[in-house]
């Protein structure tokens, strides 16, 4: 396929060119190929949010249903598919915890506190809520 | 080293061509020639048809960027031994339309940069006998935005502004921030209309390649970044004060 588009003409005054952005546009450079898995990533947050409301409603359905969740989330399709939308999880948290210093600007006493200072801030609380959470879960 | 690199050069004559077509010129290599003096050695030495925008040749007018070997650059400050073997690729500017070889139109860029208003706006009826005074400290909080010389090449490094133009765009964005982090300014809440609206900043996904491409290390994606935090906290302040939230 062309990824150009003709120069059309009306009357004697030619129009300017417009070069047409190729579709694989994204693949041509990494932080280009990044961006669209972290867009691509929101779907896997919206699986995730689908696989904790089944989980709710088969805990709430009895001891029968929640076995029977189980064995379904040990089906090798399942446990490939929550492998990878952890991984793109993951690359959605990380990256967005890396933008944070870029959108606060945090002064304290007149002076802008460092941009590693305020990610270091954020990842550590990613780190005590997410280990807050493993122990309320496995403890 | 050689003594010459070939530049291979975009051509486009909307009177003779439908697409434009690459043409090469073997072109001096010396060691303090930067692409444009290369452009300009073809124009003045090989072929005077060739149209391509330049003024300062100092990085401070921001007219003469282009795309060289894929990226975005000002070809003032691109040297071409960098680029030593060769050969090298000089096109226009990605994300505008092409009105002639090397030039492009910049006229949506332009209808852009007055929607922002980037200039001091006062509320005052008067204004003062002398100049309003800032310390340095207030100036140090929008320095870095006023660094902007409009060379649109974080426009050209934008996938976003290249499949959506009703994109405000990186640097009109971080002109804004200019004014708004300003201590003189009185303008923000003029500004947050087209800043807020789904074409300003919540178009923007972060590639972050505006800020790779600025040569003036203006970051506007940074400033981008934080409109979107000012402009969910006034959001939020006006639904939850809905008489002087702001």
């Amino acid at each position: 396929m062309s990824d150009t588009t003709a120069t059309s003409h009306v009357g004697n005054q030619p129009r300017p060119y417009r070069r047409r952005v190729p579709i694989l546009w994204w693949v041509r450079r990494r932080s280009y190929l990044l961006f669209v898995a972290r867009e691509v990533s929101s779907v896997f947050v919206a699986w995730f949010v689908v696989f904790l409301l089944l989980l709710v409603r088969a805990v709430l359905s009895g001891e029968d249903a929640y076995r029977r969740f189980l064995d379904w989330t040990a089906n090798p399709f399942v446990l490939a598919l929550n492998v990878v939308a952890l991984l793109f999880v993951l690359l959605h948290a990380v990256t967005w915890f890396n933008l944070a210093p870029q959108a606060m600007v945090v002064k304290v006493r007149g002076r802008r506190l460092p941009p590693v200072l305020i990610a270091a801030a954020h990842f550590g609380a990613w780190a005590v809520v997410s280990a807050v959470v493993a122990w309320i879960v496995l403890g | 080293m050689a003594r010459s690199i070939t530049m291979q050069v975009a051509r486009y004559r909307p009177d003779r061509e439908a697409e434009p077509t690459m043409q090469s010129y073997d072109v001096p290599l010396r060691k303090d020639w930067a692409i444009l003096d290369g452009l300009n050695h073809i124009k003045d030495e090989l072929d005077g048809t060739l149209s391509y925008r330049w003024s300062c040749r100092m990085g401070i007018c921001g007219s003469c960027g282009m795309t060289v070997n894929g990226e975005p650059k000002l070809t003032c400050a691109t040297f071409l031994t960098d680029y030593a073997p060769g050969p090298v690729r000089v096109e226009p500017l990605r994300n505008f339309p092409v009105v002639r070889d090397l030039v492009v139109d910049i006229g949506d860029f332009m209808a852009k940069l007055s929607v922002v208003q980037p200039w001091i706006i006062r509320k005052d009826e008067e204004t003062p006998d002398g100049e309003y005074l800032q310390t340095p400290a207030e100036l140090e909080d929008y320095k870095q935005f006023s660094m902007c010389i409009n060379c649109m090449l974080c426009y050209s490094a934008c996938p976003i502004y290249g499949l959506n133009e009703h994109f405000l765009g990186p640097a009109a964005i971080a002109l804004a921030q200019r004014y708004n982090l300003d201590s003189r300014d009185q303008g923000s809440a003029d500004r947050m209309d087209a800043l807020s609206a789904s074409t300003g900043v919540w178009d923007c996904t972060y590639v972050g390649e505006c800020s790779t491409a600025c040569p003036k290390n203006v970051d506007p994606a940074g400033a981008i970044q934080r409109y979107k935090l000012t402009a969910a906290t006034e959001t939020l302040k006006s639904f939850l004060m809905p008489r002087g939230g702001r």
